[in-house]
């Protein structure tokens, strides 16, 4: 079938399997930074966001997000670039796969929720699963970060 | 691995009750997609409802209607969910996967499939609940969930009575993102109760011995006890038959507890 979908503020006219899941779709088009994990709608490594919305590229079909807009980390990658040197202060990043989808998430959170509780954090982050790190240098990063609000001094939305 | 023939969004109801008739063996109507690729299905129409306005959450005529593509996420921030029901809705959903799948998974979906497993459908059991069909009309969920799915009907809204009771949800997970072990919520209003248990691992179910215990004042600890002997408690990878049985009396008499304080608070 044809779509529209843009992604990152470039707009794909695009014929496309019916099939066809959005992270196939991304990753085709050079979003390479969306990840195939689990594949099962578990992990949350492929999270990209639906005009706004985290959800999993992996099992949104490609067809439903016509006329929509995504973001991928590729269209924030400032933002990303400086919860990263949190992460990577804190030794948060081993093998790194999770990162996209994980700062995907954090960066969502940051719009969604005004002054998270370590509650509604771990909640907001339980779809992100990490098997290398035990989540410590994401939490220590994290709690930095918005302790820092680097956005507020960098002009991020 | 699953396959779709064509990918339609009709655009409307009838268009898309239409489509779905013409073969509704081999016909679907998607809900939130979030397992779709696990299946097997050779889909000839896959039916996208999301363009037709479905993910309206409205109060109207004293009820609270969520339309079949409302995600779960919404459960969770709009306030006209959190607002009633001592937001058990919301909570009941907060544990499932993650935020990036409760933006996808949907009520229609979650309701229509009667998965066992679903802390949604248990919560609204509890409640004065109803689903509303494009062919079947409305009819209460406790009826709905007894029937045998029916792939020629498409679930419109669920609507929920906004009478205002008082309602405490419960769970216990081997994980925190997992499935249900056992999910029970218990919900009252003016002195009649109601006593929903889910993922026992089969759909969820009413207790009405659990309710009369309480209606009568016999105790959070008899309700517990009557749930645990009324139902059927089966075994799968999660727990077995025994434990969850054990479980049942445990998590309806906190329930109970927990309304009745709340109940008492007004």
């Amino acid at each position: 079938m044809k779509v529209k979908i843009t992604v990152n503020g470039m707009l794909y006219n695009k014929h496309i399997p019916n099939d066809m899941m959005l992270l196939e779709f991304l990753r085709k088009y050079g979003y390479v930074s969306v990840k195939r994990g689990c594949d099962t709608s578990n992990c949350g490594l492929c999270t990209v966001w639906v005009e706004g919305k985290p959800v999993l590229s992996c099992s949104y079909p490609a067809a439903r997000a016509d006329g929509k807009q995504i973001t991928t980390l590729e269209g924030v990658k400032e933002e990303a670039a400086s919860f990263g040197r949190y992460m990577t202060a804190q030794g948060a990043e081993q093998c790194g796969y999770c990162s996209p989808g994980f700062i995907m998430a954090v960066l969502a959170m940051r719009r969604e929720l005004t002054d998270p509780t370590e509650e509604e954090i771990s909640q907001y982050l339980a779809g992100n699963l990490c098997r290398c790190s035990g989540y410590a240098g994401q939490t220590r990063a994290l709690r930095a970060w918005l302790k820092d609000k680097p956005w507020e001094k960098e002009g991020q939305a | 691995m699953y396959t779709i023939k064509s990918y339609v969004f009709p655009e409307s109801l009838e268009e898309a009750d239409e489509l779905l008739q013409r073969d509704c063996r081999n016909n679907a109507i998607l809900g939130g997609c979030c397992w779709l690729k696990l299946g097997r299905r050779r889909i000839r129409s896959a039916i996208d409802l999301s363009k037709l306005g479905l993910d309206q959450i409205e109060v109207r005529d004293g009820f609270l209607e969520l339309g079949a593509c409302v995600t779960l996420r919404q459960l969770e921030t709009n306030p006209h969910v959190t607002a009633r029901f001592d937001g058990i809705l919301g909570r009941s959903v907060s544990h499932i996967v993650g935020v990036q799948f409760r933006n996808c998974a949907t009520v229609g979906g979650s309701v229509f499939s009667r998965f066992g497993f679903s802390d949604l459908t248990c919560a609204l059991l509890a409640l004065d609940t109803t689903v509303v069909l494009q062919r079947g009309g409305e009819l209460p969920l406790a009826e709905f969930l007894a029937s045998p799915i029916a792939f020629n009907d498409i679930l419109l809204k669920v609507r929920i009575r906004d009478d205002g009771r008082h309602a405490a949800y419960e769970s216990v997970r081997r994980s925190t993102t997992d499935f249900p072990t056992l999910a029970v919520a218990v919900s009252c209003l003016e002195g009649r109760w109601k006593v929903s248990v889910g993922a026992r691992p089969a759909r969820a179910v009413l207790s009405d011995d659990a309710a009369r215990c309480l209606e009568s004042g016999e105790g959070p600890a008899a309700a517990g006890a009557a749930a645990a002997n009324e139902l059927v408690y089966g075994s799968d990878l999660r727990a077995g038959g025994d434990y969850r049985k054990k479980l049942a009396a445990v998590l309806v008499r906190r329930a109970a507890q927990t309304c009745m304080e709340r109940e008492n608070k007004g």
